[in-house]
């Protein structure tokens, strides 16, 4: 049908090259300005009140080595909720892809071969994911329940689920370190740069590229901004809501993953932990929960400050219980100042 | 015989205990502009919306240039050459002009990549050569919500210009415009007529209907009520059987 349409057309003589507008390219990317604005302004507070700590390169290897655990599934939910929909089972995915892992290992030791098992565990891991996010977009979509309230159910079914198949049990998985996979995933670049950051970076891009450049993120905004314009216009939004939701299933089983290999370890309760922060990465960068609106670089720095105050704060010299407080702090003030910066940009 | 552009045969629709529409059977020929009568809640939007391939028929047959199409979709209408500008615009206001103007349709290079720099380049020819818009605050990088009414309806309508509609289906397009713009509405669907296209025409103001239809086809408690050539009956007598269609449901 693509090509129908284009060869219809006549031939472009002009192109549309505006001239560049520094006001009107403030107006069109004020959500990320001003979260980079709060990002520096952290960032400069944090240096001026503990210059040694933030001087060094050792906080940014922590950073990196930490936030990514998070950060990464902060991606793909940032597509979900541009689409106007929201993702709270995402931690319990991480546990069940970790335990189709084990599954697939312990059923695969015929073979003989510990980088072959552990290959095949990947793969049941990242299908599973996949499996858990059409499944949450299929009950969201065909019966027309809100996302809020199907995943808070998904996320109990699958926590659940979960600890019985496990039984509770926790056990180490030193036998990772045996195969390349673990350099691969959790290992480091020279002496600072932990792998799991560059996985990040990789997700991010191909989330920005998927969002931005995409006919599935053209649709994503759409279907976000007025899914009744959407539907007129011929635009399947069950499906790629159903994608979207894959998306968060898949990335967040990489990142259970990422984290259990970090300390070769599994514990059933893998995502527990991440899902304010996941959830606060993504608002605090900048995407609405009216749809329609956000960014991918938004979530990205947003996921960053999220990972730097609880080191910050103790750096700088306050105890570890004024950190929940700073959060909370910064998260409100940061979306305050969206809703203003969307509201003079209207 | 000339075959119509499209025919629609004893179609119903009902939506759970609600039967929207009843035996329905209406044609539009080639190149000849239809005006669609009726009252609130006569069925008229849900007849456009089946044409459109938004809702399926009950029962009934559906004809494209004198073929049969089942299960017609929104994105099959469009291929058969059926353009829509919706009541409700079927805009994306967050979103940019170009966006708005390949909503659905974008053009893509391989494996479904955006062809950006097309999409702006097409929709700024569209805007000074079909639009005609002005103001500056109207470019493709702009958002829509900021448009002004007339300037979001031209934007509905462009769209459905672009992409070289042999039908053009025109649901309420005075609505909320003022009177300049309901002017230069009026000399666009008269344009579709000039180009050989045909149209369908829906409207509550009786004037706008009369003045640029051929055929007038009245729609009262989901069914066919009856219709007119607009050239044998004068505005007020239509106007008088509109009138006693609401009151009594029957045009006589």
């Amino acid at each position: 049908m693509n090509s129908q349409n284009k060869a219809r057309l006549p031939e472009i003589t002009q192109h549309y090259k505006p001239p560049f507008n520094l006001r009107r390219f403030i107006r069109t990317n004020s959500a990320q300005l001003g979260i980079l604005g709060v990002f520096v302004t952290l960032w400069i507070i944090f240096i001026v009140s503990a210059p040694k700590t933030f001087l060094a390169p050792h906080i940014y290897s922590a950073f990196m080595a930490s936030t990514p655990f998070f950060a990464i599934m902060a991606i793909p939910l940032t597509i979900v909720v541009i689409a106007k929909e929201i993702d709270l089972s995402f931690p319990s995915i991480m546990a069940m892809g970790m335990v189709s892992f084990n599954y697939t290992y312990g059923a695969t030791t015929f073979i003989h071969n510990t980088t072959i098992q552990v290959f095949l565990a990947i793969v049941a891991a990242l299908v599973t994911g996949a499996i858990i996010g059409w499944l949450n977009g299929f009950i969201i979509v065909k019966f027309g329940i809100p996302s809020l309230v199907v995943t808070i159910g998904t996320q109990f079914l699958w926590s659940g689920a979960d600890l019985v198949l496990t039984q509770g049990a926790n056990f180490s998985l030193e036998y990772i370190k045996q195969t390349f996979f673990y350099n691969l995933f959790v290992g480091t670049i020279g002496p600072y740069f932990p792998m799991q950051m560059f996985w990040l970076i990789v997700v991010t891009i191909l989330g920005w590229i998927l969002l931005n450049r995409h006919r599935f993120g053209a649709h994503v905004y759409l279907i976000g901004d007025n899914i009744n314009s959407a539907e007129l216009m011929g635009i399947n939004t069950g499906r790629v809501r159903i994608q979207a939701f894959m998306l968060v299933g898949v990335v967040s089983a990489f990142a259970g993953i990422l984290a259990s290999f970090y300390v070769a370890y599994f514990w059933p309760n893998v995502g527990g932990g991440y899902l304010l922060q996941t959830l606060a990465s993504v608002f605090l960068g900048g995407t609405s929960v009216f749809g329609g609106t956000g960014t991918i670089l938004g979530t990205f720095l947003g996921a960053f400050i999220i990972g730097a105050i609880e080191a910050a704060t103790v750096a700088v010299g306050l105890t570890g219980f004024w950190t929940n407080f700073i959060y909370g702090l910064i998260i409100v003030l940061s979306v305050i100042m969206h809703t203003y910066l969307r509201k003079r940009g209207e | 015989m000339e075959e119509y552009r499209l025919e629609l045969k004893h179609v119903s629709k009902s939506f759970g205990e609600v039967q929207a529409l009843e035996n329905i059977n209406f044609h539009l020929g080639q190149n000849e502009v239809v005006g669609l009568l009726g009252d609130n809640g006569a069925g008229k939007s849900t007849l456009i919306k089946i044409i459109t391939g938004y809702h399926q028929p009950t029962s009934g047959e559906i004809y494209f240039n004198g073929k049969k199409v089942d299960h017609l979709t929104v994105p099959k209408a469009r291929e058969l050459g059926l353009e829509t500008v919706y009541q409700e615009r079927a805009l994306a206001e967050l979103q940019t002009l170009w966006r708005n103007i390949f909503l659905g349709r974008e053009l893509t290079t391989w494996m479904g990549f955006l062809d950006i720099q097309r999409m702006r380049d097409e929709t700024y020819r569209l805007m000074t050569e079909s639009m005609g818009f002005t103001s500056r605050a109207v470019n493709p990088d702009s958002l829509v919500g900021k448009y002004s009414g007339g300037e979001k309806q031209g934007v509905a309508i462009v769209r459905a210009l672009f992409f070289n509609a042999d039908i053009v289906v025109l649901d309420e397009p005075t609505m909320g415009l003022s009177l300049k713009e309901s002017a230069k509405l009026i000399s666009f669907v008269n344009g579709i007529k000039q180009a050989g296209k045909s149209a369908i025409f829906i409207d509550h103001n009786i004037l706008h209907v009369y003045n640029v239809a051929d055929r007038v086809v009245v729609i009262d408690r989901g069914r066919v009520a009856g219709e007119f050539q607009t050239k044998n009956i004068g505005l007020n007598e239509l106007m008088d059987k509109m009138v006693r269609v609401a009151e009594t449901g029957r045009l006589s």
